[in-house]
């Protein structure tokens, strides 16, 4: 990579006024082609003008370019949520931030540079969790894009999506355009909450984190991760030099760091760095910055596609691209078929009506005899509340005193309930409670909540 | 836009599904429904037992081994089982809350079984993990060491480790370490 390396293009002249800027991409999208679906095409002015609001997951190596690729695209309103600063070894990718900007909130740094940079879009940026957010937030968006680095949070997106979906009201349909990368491979796919495989349908693609044995860590280490893991998760729950350990704190990356090194020393193991440290407790992912832009430009031509309907998009028919630069270049496009036992979407919750006024006991005898259920020996738990377990036995007498109170005393009319039995195998039902009848509180000798 | 939605108002009819009813309440998480799920299909022997310190909480609770049969016969093992809600794609934190002499279980309690870590498959379920723990008490397993002594011992002299198992049942010391009585 010594050698300066050539690049060769057109560039053209810089178009002055606001019509010529956006003349191709209008191009793209108000003249139909061979695979364009007339039901949904419009060419019209206002179609273009009225691009919808997007919201994007992540301001880090993918969500700088997508944020990039969504305002160079037409885009006008955008979201970003984030809850990181910017780091100085972020400089190298995330290339919306410059040395000054460290320490910032990425998700404002961000915005306001693709802001400055592309007149007429306007970027909101969130510095939090996305989990900080409500349904009330994400309903005002059409359309989803995630950068994120972590499972957990592609997972309570996905879900949160899934819950919107309302059949009475289309606008709380949004679609879902997930981008990944790790290293040279990466995916990008498009999911319609509840009509198409999830998040959670397609959790086996990840290949889940590579552990070593405990009894390695503790007696033959190998190599220096396994000192950095032995100091992560022995070494620190034994002398708990900090109450909790925060891998953003450089004091306890170092405490964490110090350890590792003496150990390695110990077994005459050497590459115990600070940063490899770092790297090891916060299962930092090599990231490269051209596949990022390879995946984030495959969301974001996808986004542009549901939006303005020009070509068909990923999503119904095929809904995963796979792309792996390992070796050499290899892409694949396919289906992946929706999961019937998703905890998530392959199992949403029915709705089932229930006097309030019936006890617990009666409710469970009723399960029985109701053709939707028809369950022997249904267990019944409610978010945050155990309504009566069949099993194990000191659960079963724990909430055995439940079966005599009311329903309307246990649950509130709308809330879920999940229902496993060992006779339904794999399967496992939600019901929503739709109470029939006006809750009647029991007397004052009855029992209080 | 439009257009899938018509195709999900399609699929709906199709399938004769329900609407959704007007106003959202509480929902059951995936892992809290596939821990019920877990729960209520286990088959617990006389010589284990649950606590639940919160049954609201079904994420946190204890499990209690009393082996009837084997070297560690005629004890009382307390384990914590702490599951998170990526459950079942991360496996429950198990930890023994006793000091006890054990190769595979070190001085603070962490448990060296496989599936607890490296083997750990979102298929196994909880009933897996009771039954791997109840098979360290029954075979104690020297190539896993995770208290090297122990292990050693159990490795060199086998009569030796048993009698270092009872003393350290009874809360007696084993080369300097004092265990915690654990003798039912």
């Amino acid at each position: 990579m010594s050698q300066p390396v050539m690049v060769s293009g057109t560039i053209l002249a810089p178009s002055s006024t606001m019509a010529t800027r956006w003349q191709y991409l209008d191009n793209v999208r108000r003249n139909s082609g061979p695979f364009t679906d007339p039901d949904v095409f419009d060419a019209s002015e206002a179609a273009a003008t009225n691009m919808e609001q997007i919201n994007v997951f992540g301001a880090g190596g993918l969500g700088c370019e997508i944020l990039k690729n969504l305002a160079l695209s037409g885009f006008k309103k955008i979201h970003v949520i984030d809850m990181d600063t910017i780091d100085v070894s972020n400089l190298n990718r995330q290339f919306l931030f410059r040395q000054s900007d460290v320490g910032e909130s990425k998700a404002e740094v961000a915005a306001k540079f693709v802001e400055k940079r592309v007149k007429g879009v306007s970027i909101t940026p969130h510095n939090c969790k996305i989990q900080d957010k409500d349904e009330d937030f994400y309903m005002q968006f059409t359309l989803v894009i995630c950068g994120l680095d972590s499972i957990e949070a592609r997972r309570w997106i996905n879900s949160t999506l899934v819950d919107l979906v309302d059949m009475n009201n289309p606008d709380s349909f949004k679609p879902l355009i997930d981008g990944g990368t790790e290293g040279f491979k990466g995916q990008s796919r498009v999911i319609y909450p509840t009509m198409t495989s999830c998040i959670e349908c397609q959790l086996d693609m990840h290949a889940p984190r590579a552990a070593v044995p405990l009894c390695t860590l503790a007696t033959i280490p190998r190599q220096p991760e396994h000192c950095i893991e032995w100091a992560h998760i022995m070494a620190w729950e034994q002398e708990k030099p900090f109450p909790k350990l925060d891998n953003d704190d450089p004091e306890h990356i170092t405490w964490l760091y110090k350890k590792a090194l003496a150990r390695a020393a110990e077994f005459n193991i050497t590459g115990v760095t600070y940063s490899l440290t770092q790297g090891v407790v916060k299962n930092i992912i090599p990231a490269i910055a051209s596949t990022n832009a390879i995946i984030a430009a495959s969301c974001c031509n996808e986004a542009f596609k549901i939006a303005t309907n020009a070509n068909p998009a990923l999503g119904g028919e095929e809904n995963y691209m796979m792309y792996s630069g390992n070796d050499s270049i290899y892409t694949y496009t396919f289906k992946h078929e929706k999961k019937d036992d998703c905890p998530v979407c392959g199992n949403m919750a029915k709705n089932l009506d229930v006097d309030p006024n019936l006890t617990l006991q009666e409710f469970i005898e009723s399960l029985a005899a109701r053709p939707e259920a028809q369950l022997k020996k249904p267990s019944i738990r409610a978010e945050g509340r155990t309504l009566y377990m069949q099993s194990p036995e000191s659960l079963r007498l724990q909430t055995a005193p439940n079966l005599e109170k009311k329903v309307g005393d246990l649950v509130g009319n709308g809330d879920e309930i999940g229902v496993t039995d060992p006779s339904l195998g794999r399967v496992d039902f939600k019901f929503r409670l739709k109470f029939t009848s006006e809750f009647v509180k029991a007397e004052t000798n009855g029992h209080a909540k | 836009m439009l257009k899938i939605w018509s195709m999900k108002q399609k699929q709906q009819q199709d399938a004769n599904a329900d609407a959704a009813a007007g106003t959202r309440k509480k929902k059951v998480t995936a892992a809290q429904l596939r821990v019920q799920k877990d729960l209520s299909e286990l088959a617990l022997p006389s010589t284990m037992k649950t606590e639940f310190p919160d049954p609201d909480d079904i994420l946190y609770f204890n499990l209690t081994i009393e082996p009837d049969e084997g070297m560690y016969k005629g004890g009382r093992f307390h384990f914590t089982f702490a599951i998170s809600q990526n459950f079942p794609h991360e496996a429950p934190k198990v930890k023994c809350t006793q000091k006890i002499y054990h190769p595979n279980i070190d001085l603070e309690g962490n448990v060296c079984l496989n599936i607890l870590r490296e083997d750990w498959k979102p298929v196994l379920n909880l009933n897996a993990i009771i039954v791997g723990l109840q098979f360290l008490f029954l075979e104690p397993n020297a190539s896993d060491p995770l208290n090297k002594e122990a292990a050693e011992d159990l490795r060199s002299n086998r009569e030796g480790f048993k009698r270092n198992v009872r003393s350290s049942m009874g809360g007696g010391t084993v080369k300097n370490q004092t265990f915690e009585r654990v003798l039912k």
